[in-house]
């Protein structure tokens, strides 16, 4: 490893931990992150040529403790206010401990006020140490707009009164759902059909895991945690035989499972059986619970469907939602035959959530395809790939109506 | 999720913009201007651009390997495309309220469409 993927890392861990700290000694939290920021970059550059300090962490808190003071004079307005002894002294040189802090900067990144695109901005400047180029190029949208949304989140949370500390208990629970959200939603970010990784891109679903690791570490005993974490292990796992060197999406019945990570899945299932012995269960264990017997199956065929039919019920019955209903009904057509699925099916499109939605004609399709009504799958191929917005997704489907095409008619 | 909205003018709208005073121009420039703001703030917005005149345009098609092209304007285009304002936003609800803002929707016609991603969930 290079110095400067050395010293990267180190910057990213260290990153909330250093805004942890002063927002602790300074409060202010849109000019401390601001400072932080500088405070990184400056290193990002120095610490490579120069060498990692003995003290980086005391480097990092000095230098956006300095940058920090000169924010805070060079803003007339909060000039005029009254001003503490404390945001002129030096920083304390033993800062308050770590892993209190990175709790409340997760929690306080998904404050309500923010919407879920600038939960997923903040989180990743403010606790995942990534600079806003980064997090622009992961996300394929020009760097002016994460600076805005960014600057904006932090306006919103400074506006909404949300100080630097654990919500109450009573908020807890709901913020911690928000959390897990927008780790998920960043893990699924990640999960790009692009064809190699690209060596300026970060890698999102690494970011993903490597945040909710964190968080599993400050919440050992939080059973959703665990459970996203294995989760996300568990999918990742997946990932080598996911794509084809041409872009094409592999369906999951179809991929090559010795490219599966068996380290990842044998810490993913070993995970998520600890927690659901141990932790009452939630919505994202049930779906790590699929995804394990999913991994477990050695062949497609060996695959437990009764299995994931029991949990899609139990999923459905704590945590309903269109795609549980979807998924489901697959399960229920694995289980007990294409017609019963497509009996189910007809049955759940009467739901206004599912209305329209593309996914309801793929599995329509798929459904049909096993059943062997090659012509109306055809039809309903079509339809989906006309419908779904992800252009791999199109192309496979695509493939599926021009596989069930007979020849005289192609 | 990115929306397109593509502005078109047609022989109607053209018309419409013919009869308008300059104050009322100026005010559509700045309403132009100002929903650029308004999207560039909100961390909305990704791309917004003003096209030129058709026939300033080019048509390019490459076949059996020869490139050949045609220039604007062209007489099958009665509608055209003036303008985009390119988005990242929640929903398409939230697309088409930003849509109603822009200026040409009052005189023209303006669309609003889902933008492919490459991303695909596993299947």
């Amino acid at each position: 490893m290079s110095t400067a993927t050395g010293a990267e890392d180190l910057l990213r861990e260290l990153a909330p931990q250093v805004l942890g700290a002063l927002v602790r000694r300074y409060g202010g939290f849109d000019t401390c992150e601001d400072a932080v920021q500088e405070a990184l970059l400056a290193a990002a550059v120095q610490w490579p040529t120069e060498g990692v300090p003995g003290n980086p962490k005391g480097w990092l808190v000095t230098v956006a403790s300095r940058r920090r003071t000169e924010l805070w004079r060079n803003d007339s307005a909060r000039r005029r206010r009254e001003e503490t002894a404390a945001a002129l002294a030096p920083p304390d040189p033993e800062p308050a401990p770590a892993v209190d802090d990175t709790l409340t900067l997760l929690l306080l990144c998904c404050h309500p006020s923010l919407t879920p695109v600038s939960q997923v901005a903040l989180m990743l400047r403010a606790v995942g140490g990534l600079s806003t180029a980064e997090i622009a190029r992961a996300f394929l949208v020009p760097e002016a707009t994460v600076a805005q949304r960014i600057s904006r989140a932090k306006q919103r949370v400074k506006t909404s009164g949300a100080e630097f500390r654990l919500p109450p208990q009573a908020e807890r629970s709901e913020r911690m759902v928000a959390v897990l959200h927008v780790l998920y939603l960043i893990f699924n970010e990640g999960y790009t059909a692009s064809s190699g990784p690209s060596l300026h891109r970060v890698e999102l679903t690494s970011e993903a895991i490597r945040l909710t690791r964190q968080l599993r570490d400050l919440l050992p005993e939080d059973g959703e945690v665990a459970g996203l974490l294995a989760l996300m292990l568990l999918t990742d796992a997946r990932r080598p035989a996911r794509t084809r060197p041409d872009g094409g999406l592999v369906p999951l019945a179809e991929q090559d499972r010795r490219q599966w990570d068996a380290q990842a899945i044998a810490e993913g299932i070993g995970l998520i059986t600890q927690t659901l012995a141990s932790a009452p269960v939630g919505p994202y264990q049930l779906q790590a619970a699929i995804a394990a017997v999913h991994d477990e199956a050695p062949r497609s065929e060996d695959t437990d469907w009764r299995q994931i039919l029991g949990l899609y019920e139990l999923l459905h019955s704590i945590a309903p939602g269109p795609m549980v209903t979807l998924n489901r009904i697959v399960a229920v057509a694995m289980v007990h035959g294409p017609q019963a699925g497509l009996e189910q099916l007809a049955a759940a499109e009467a739901d206004p959530a599912l209305a329209g939605h593309h996914r309801v004609d793929a599995v329509r399709a798929h459904l049909l395809d096993i059943a062997g009504d090659q012509e109306a799958a055809r039809a309903h191929y079509r339809l989906a790939a006309r419908r779904t917005l992800s252009v791999p997704e199109q192309r496979y489907l695509e493939s599926r109506a021009a596989q069930l095409t007979p020849p005289s008619r192609a | 999720m990115k929306y397109l909205i593509l502005i078109y003018t047609n022989p109607t709208s053209r018309k419409v913009w013919e009869g308008l005073s300059d104050a009322q121009r100026a005010a559509f420039g700045r309403g132009h201007a100002a929903l650029n703001e308004a999207l560039a703030a909100s961390g909305e917005l990704v791309v917004s651009e003003g096209l030129a005149d058709p026939s300033l345009a080019k048509r390019v098609s490459v076949r059996q390997g020869r490139t050949m092209t045609s220039d604007g304007p062209f007489a099958e285009a009665k509608e055209h495309l003036a303008g985009f304002y390119l988005i990242e936003c929640e929903s398409i609800d939230r697309a088409v309220e930003h849509a109603a803002r822009v200026p040409d929707a009052a005189y023209g016609e303006v669309e609003v469409r889902p933008v492919l991603d490459l991303s695909g969930l596993e299947l």
